[in-house]
């Protein structure tokens, strides 16, 4: 059985990495990927914490699955609203929708 | 019937000024005088109903009920509340025939006179927003409400004398007039408020439910004893303050200086605001405070007596030098109100005697000369705008011998000038007199002096009506263009004021020798009562032989072709003619005071601390601002990122906080 401070190792690996990379891309797909990394990282903490804590109660899983839903729905309205900012500025750089308003 | 359409006499004149100030520039000028022509006459005939049910009504106790038909309380303030209403009592109904007569008049006669002005209808629009003021101070049921109209009166005037706002002294003289009264008008609001303030009260209903000479215990709403409590003096105080407001507004000396330069309005206007109606308002102030005055400030009302009779001859002295007719007019309409302030004043013989004869006939006579001196002194003035409408000038020197060219102008002039000086069976006599024996009852010394006075108004009226009329014609001005009589829409008003003065003078000379009833003393006196008018003979022929005197010698010297006693005097004393002619340097004190005094030692030093020290607050405040968001500017960057970083080092740093803790 995989010892459980390597699920807290990875989870702060990736939550770092999606920080790392909200903060330095400028591409929004690339930052939508990062933002998708800390939430992975937050439900593997869900997980492993309720692994460790509660092995009995199942809470910290349907928190999980239920993040994972949420996160799904965040993921294809962001999509879409890359898309359409990718129509109207023909860009997909952050740096471009400045203005939200011409 | 009730009294319930008395509002419209005040509604009227306002509409008709809303439609005319915001439709005028669309209508003809035809249109735009009719409607305020029309909405006057109505005003007229309503007010001639309510004056013929109200002194028709019985009488209760011998005296004529005080009557508010409508009173509403428009904002009320813990113990006081401000009402607006309208009540009606005999000086107010008085008030009412003479406002809207006049009123009245001067609309008809500003058709001819005004024909053909630029801003035509907003003169009417102006015209008719005065009479509704005038109208509501009268009415007023309370002395806030008063306060209010008393203002609008005050804007009334100041648009009215400005109204050739082209022309630079009319601008001045609007601003002058309704700087000085103002001025005045401020100690008025201050003896208001204390008065307020230690009564909880502004209501009249002292004014009609005291009794005079009954008995009875007077009723006052405000609570007296507080302020009786408070100390003897406020009372008296409030009701001196309340006196120089008045004084503003009726131009008693020494704030006097503003009516003279308001002559530059249009001469309709000088004949209904500056002559009949406004500037008797603080008269009629006095008039409606008067019951105070008697029960709390006996005492201070001879500083009333002393004002009215220091300006009745110093703007009678005037008169007698100025070489404008308008400004004649002007100083002899000062004069006259003061005779009024003078009668007022003398109803005080004392504590005592209040309710002896003499008290009554001090108040009845002011109000009579009020209203007498309102209908002749608007015919003078009518009568000289016909006079300017004809020669173009107001300069008596570019006059003389239009007598022949005017007749109906030369005759109701006369007449004006008879009933001013006081001859028998002309208004002016009745009330004259009156005031005269009421002065000789309060002390010989005023009687005396009043009578020199009233000597001096029929010689300065009489050079006024030979310079204009007699004399040598000025041949040169008058071949450009022969003077000619006024058309009839101006003579009519001319013709119906003279008859109203010779009508009343012959009625009540008659009633007073032979002591017939009915005569003004029937319907106005201070007790309310139905007073009789005796006139003390010996008094009325002095009076009578001193005016035709100086009658005589005002024909004596200003009648012939050449002036050569005139000439004489005026060589003689050039330095006395000068001071008179420069109205004995008022302007110039008043100048002086303000101007020297106020402004550099007060007002210059209350500029530097608001400019520097107030201003300087403010500046520095909205400089802190300023600053603070010129440095947080840059912050608000737009990059997400940067934003980003933020985000994450605060967290970071609560995390470590709260890790610490």
């Amino acid at each position: 059985m995989v010892p459980v401070q390597y699920y807290f190792v990875l989870s702060a690996l990736l939550f770092f990495i999606g920080v790392y990379g909200f903060i330095s891309r400028r591409n929004l797909i690339a930052m939508l990927i990062s933002i998708e990394l800390v939430l992975n990282a937050v439900d593997i903490n869900f997980a492993a914490f309720n692994r460790l804590l509660f092995p009995d109660g199942m809470e910290g899983m349907f928190m999980t699955l239920f993040s994972i839903g949420v996160s799904a729905a965040e993921s294809a309205v962001a999509i879409a609203i890359i898309i359409n900012v990718y129509r109207n500025f023909k860009s997909d750089s952050v740096d471009s929708i400045t203005n939200m308003k011409r | 019937m009730g009294f319930e359409y008395t509002v419209f006499i005040l509604l009227l004149p306002l509409l008709s000024f809303i439609v005319l100030g915001l439709a005028g520039m669309k209508m003809s000028h035809k249109t735009a005088g009719l409607i305020g022509t029309c909405s006057l006459g109505l005003v007229t005939i309503l007010s001639y109903i309510a004056a013929f049910q109200y002194f028709t009504a019985d009488r209760v106790n011998g005296v004529f009920q005080t009557i508010v038909p409508f009173n509403m309380t428009w904002l009320p303030l813990g113990n006081l509340h401000f009402d607006m209403g309208i009540l009606l009592d005999p000086i107010s109904v008085m008030m009412l025939i003479v406002i809207s007569t006049v009123s009245f008049m001067v609309h008809i006669y500003s058709f001819g006179y005004m024909h053909g002005e630029k801003g035509f209808q907003r003169y009417y629009a102006f015209l008719s927003l005065f009479t509704m003021s005038m109208l509501g101070l009268v009415l007023a049921t309370n002395i806030f409400q008063m306060y209010m109209f008393w203002e609008l009166v005050g804007v009334s005037s100041y648009l009215l004398i400005g109204f050739y706002y082209p022309l630079k002294p009319a601008i001045a003289a609007s601003k002058k007039a309704f700087i000085v009264t103002r001025f005045a008008d401020m100690f008025f609001l201050i003896g208001i408020l204390t008065f307020g303030y230690f009564t909880d009260s502004f209501s009249f209903s002292f004014a009609g439910d005291i009794v005079m000479g009954q008995g009875t215990t007077p009723f006052i709403e405000g609570n007296m004893a507080k302020a009786a409590a408070a100390g003897a003096f406020i009372i008296p105080t409030a009701l001196v303050l309340m006196f120089i407001g008045g004084a503003g507004k009726s131009a008693m000396f020494p704030l006097h200086i503003w009516l003279p330069d308001a002559m530059e309005g249009p001469t309709p206007v000088s004949a209904l605001i500056h002559a009949a109606t406004m500037v008797v308002a603080g008269v009629f102030q006095i008039a409606r405070m008067f019951p105070l005055w008697i029960q709390y400030a006996p005492e201070a009302m001879s500083i009333v007596v002393w004002v009215g009779v220091f300006t009745a001859f110093y703007a009678a002295a005037v008169a007698c030098a100025q070489s404008d007719i308008k400004r004649v007019l002007a100083f002899s309409t000062i004069s006259q109100i003061a005779f009024m302030m003078v009668a007022l004043g003398v109803s005080l013989p004392g504590h005592e005697a209040i309710l002896d004869n003499h008290a009554q006939l001090g108040y009845m006579a002011g109000m009579f000369h009020l209203f007498t001196h309102a209908m002749f002194k608007a015919c003078l003035f009518l009568g000289a705008g016909c006079i300017i409408h004809a020669v173009h000038s107001n300069e008596m020197e570019l006059m003389g011998g239009l007598r022949k060219y005017m007749p109906i102008t030369n005759a109701t002039f006369l007449i004006s000038c008879l009933a001013i000086a006081g001859i028998p069976f002309f208004s002016g006599f009745s009330s004259k007199d009156e005031i005269i024996t009421a002065c000789f009852a309060y002390s010989p010394v005023v009687g005396w002096i009043m009578t020199g006075i009233a000597a001096m108004t029929a010689f300065y009226m009489f050079r006024l009506y030979y310079g204009i009329f007699w004399g040598t014609e000025n041949v040169e001005a008058h071949e450009h263009h022969t003077p000619h009589e006024a058309p009839l829409t101006m003579t009519i008003p001319l013709i119906v004021l003279s008859v109203i003065t010779l009508g009343v003078g012959i009625y009540s000379t008659l009633a007073g020798f032979l002591g017939w009833g009915g005569s003004f003393g029937s319907f106005v006196s201070a007790a309310g009562t139905d007073y009789t008018i005796h006139f003390d003979v010996q008094i009325a022929a002095t009076s009578t032989i001193i005016a035709i005197l100086s009658i005589c010698l005002a024909t004596y010297i200003y009648k012939g072709e050449s002036q050569p006693i005139a000439d004489r005097l005026y060589k003689t004393f050039p330095k006395l003619h000068r001071a008179a002619y420069k109205r004995f340097y008022q302007d110039e004190i008043w100048q002086f005071v303000t101007h020297k005094i106020i402004f550099r030692c007060v007002s210059t030093p209350i500029a530097w601390f608001d400019r520097h020290v107030v201003d300087g607050t403010f500046n520095f405040m909205a400089w802190g601002a300023n600053e603070a968001g010129e440095s947080l500017r840059p912050w608000q960057s737009g990059d997400v990122r940067q934003y980003a970083v933020w985000f994450l080092t605060g967290t970071v740093a609560l995390t470590l906080l709260l890790l610490a803790i």
